[in-house]
């Protein structure tokens, strides 16, 4: 193990030099985990996240890590990373399609328990029938758990978004879980350049003391919570008490949007945003559509590509004023669901013009000539 | 935890309510104390709303009389009767979800043993049949696989008492409980055994009616999983509001049926004479 020093965030983030390296994004995204400082990972197998956990288990070996076992299962997994950050540390976990709902009683857990747990979605379709394919339906799910959710686009953002999700989840005013999400196979299994910062770099330590709800550790005083637990009272308190803290976790993700701001940048990446047209996506279907509003623009066409990379907190002014100039927005998705198509929707008043199309989903790729043949649709409407 | 944290800042003293005066002047921390100083301190358990004659109330009394090191001990209980009290325990105490009590356990017990590698932090679950033995099986037997240095208590009161009354799978075979309308189809799950056969270096169980016994086997159970490994104990502690019987029968009823065993590995043995409980 190498000798490794603290470096500030914000330094790390956008100013310490950057080496090449040529990556998949299940290697990417370890490489951040080696400079996050987590004290414990807990893994599970299951494609295509697993590669991950592996590397994550040999930096554990190598001692960047303090601890780290394959559990029983997500749920249990999830309990447990639960349990660890209760109790001060700072965790990585990662899991896919099948496993997220698996564990899925967890997530609101985490964000009503006010964790600030960072884990990785390597999205993927969930059965039936039998599937490992890429498929990002996991994410609409996520979205109303109370967890910030990330949607990275290939295996820089991911490397980025996982080192800032640690900083943004565990300022004192968020104190909420972050999911960093990236399109399975597509992100996990392709290899690009990825600029790495310096390996003895690292980000400082998870303060137990900066938590905003009390560490379970018996070091400050214990209270009694409450004299009638809530849950066995029908009046107004415990109704209101429930609510509040509902909308206290809410809260805690609106107040996340200036951190956001400060450490991972632009909620949306925005390319001619004047555009008769304009294609909206996020993670691997941005990439194709970027692709396809290239090959628009060289035949004429006057196309624009706005890429969301935070989902929640969901950028709705910045939505809400990019859908005011075009004729038509275009939203390709990898799900079935279409579930940004569905959020555009409702955030915004013209909702007439948006076409959650084309959707692939159960591990189809998603040509950019499918995307195209919508731009010619919506030119010809 | 030091012993004087919990302090009355200055010019509080008359605000505070009496029973968080009688904690800070009175309380057990730090202080080795056990079930027979009873009534000489401050409990850690106020009053609580569970049912009158509850076997599982007083089982949750005497365990925390019995604590080893209450400055020191987080409990992790799980959906049941156990989650209506342990609000009122002055003790670090985490509901997890329904079944992953176990689990959360053990990704706090490592947290502490990372954070505070020169304490003793005992990590103690605490839950009720139905969480340990159906829902929670999974995990209880994969901390015990793993060494995890958990405690597991169960507070077995033979059935799903909080939702009403369903059958559990550690009811006795035959018994009619809601959601076995015709009598239970199988016998007792035997947790004993199955604690021993997947590592646990101490297994006990006694009931609620066995007072010193059963304190006697709080502090080993946490003293083995504190250097040894899991451990674990079963109380059982008759409830009268779904098996319907008097409130003032649970101890005769618990001294009935009561089942005395203690498996102690050789480890353990040997770390229980040195200590002398």
């Amino acid at each position: 193990m190498m000798e490794r020093k603290v470096v500030d965030p914000e330094y790390m983030f956008k100013r310490a030099p950057r080496e090449k390296k040529f990556l998949i994004g299940n290697e990417a995204v370890a490489e951040a985990v080696k400079r996050a400082n987590v004290d414990i990972a807990i893994a599970y197998p299951i494609t295509p996240q697993s590669e991950a956990t592996h590397i994550v288990g040999d930096i554990y070996a190598e001692g960047y890590i303090k601890d780290y076992y394959r559990g029983e299962d997500e749920f249990n997994v999830m309990s447990a990373i639960a349990g660890a950050r209760m109790g001060g540390a700072r965790t990585f976990t990662a899991t896919s399609g099948p496993g997220t709902l698996r564990a899925f009683e967890m997530f609101p857990l985490w964000a009503g328990a006010r964790l600030p747990v960072v884990c990785a979605f390597m999205c993927r379709g969930v059965n039936s029938p039998l599937t490992i394919q890429p498929d990002n339906i996991e994410i609409g799910w996520l979205m109303d758990t109370g967890m910030l959710i990330f949607h990275a686009e290939n295996p820089q953002e991911f490397f980025d978004m996982t080192l800032q999700a640690y900083i943004v989840a565990e300022q004192p005013d968020v104190h909420i879980p972050i999911g960093v999400c990236v399109d399975g196979f597509f992100v996990t299994h392709t290899r690009e350049i990825v600029e790495v910062t310096p390996e003895d770099e690292m980000l400082p330590p998870y303060d137990p003391s900066t938590s905003p709800v009390p560490i379970m550790d018996m070091e400050v005083p214990p209270i009694r919570q409450m004299r009638d637990p809530f849950v066995m009272k029908s009046n107004y308190i415990s109704y209101n008490t429930h609510a509040s803290w509902q909308q206290e976790v809410r809260a805690a993700g609106e107040r996340a949007k200036k951190h956001i701001a400060r450490y991972v940048g632009k909620f949306i990446e925005v390319t001619n945003p004047d555009a008769e047209i304009l294609l909206i996506a996020s993670g691997t279907a941005a990439a194709q559509a970027r692709v396809a509003m290239e090959q628009a623009r060289e035949k004429g066409m006057d196309v624009g590509l706005a890429k969301i990379r935070v989902i929640r907190p969901f950028p709705e002014d910045e939505v809400r004023e990019l859908a005011e100039n075009p004729r038509i927005i275009i939203v390709p998705e990898h799900n079935i669901v279409g579930w940004l198509a569905r959020e555009i929707k409702s955030r915004i008043d013209n909702s007439g013009k948006v076409r959650g199309h084309p959707r692939v989903f159960g591990g189809m790729t998603m040509p950019p000539e499918f995307i195209m043949e919508e731009i010619v649709n919506g030119r010809a409407r | 935890m030091k012993k004087n944290i919990a302090t009355i800042s200055p010019g509080f003293e008359d605000i505070m309510p009496e029973e968080y005066q009688d904690l800070v002047n009175d309380g057990p921390y730090g202080r080795g104390l056990g079930i027979k100083n009873l009534g000489t301190f401050k409990e850690l358990i106020e009053e609580h709303p569970l049912c009158a004659g509850c076997g599982l109330a007083l089982a949750i009394r005497l365990t925390a009389a019995s604590l080893p090191a209450p400055e020191d001990t987080i409990i992790v209980g799980t959906t049941g009767c156990n989650s209506i009290l342990m609000p009122q325990l002055a003790i670090h105490n985490i509901h997890s979800l329904f079944g992953n009590q176990s689990s959360l356990a053990a990704g706090l017990k490592r947290a502490l043993k990372l954070r505070y590698p020169d304490k003793n932090k005992d990590v103690v679950v605490m839950a009720g049949d139905g969480g340990i033995a159906d829902i929670g099986l999974s995990p209880t037997l994969h901390t015990w696989l793993r060494r995890e240095n958990l405690t597991t208590i169960m507070l077995d009161n033979e059935s799903y008492s909080n939702t009403g009354g369903q059958e559990s799978g550690m009811s006795c075979e035959g018994a009619v409980l809601n959601m076995a309308p015709t009598g239970k189809k199988f016998p007792k799950i035997p947790m004993p055994e199955i604690a021993k056969d997947s590592g646990c270096a101490y297994v006990a169980t006694v009931s609620v009616a066995n007072a010193r016994r059963l304190g006697r086997m709080v502090k080993r159970a946490i003293l083995v999983a504190r250097e040894i490994g899991p451990t674990y104990l079963q109380i059982f502690v008759p409830c009268p509001t779904n098996y319907k019987f008097s409130t003032s029968e649970t101890l005769k009823r618990a001294k009935e049926r009561e089942k005395i065993m203690e498996y102690i590995s050789s480890e353990a043995e040997k770390l229980i004479k040195e200590a002398n409980i």
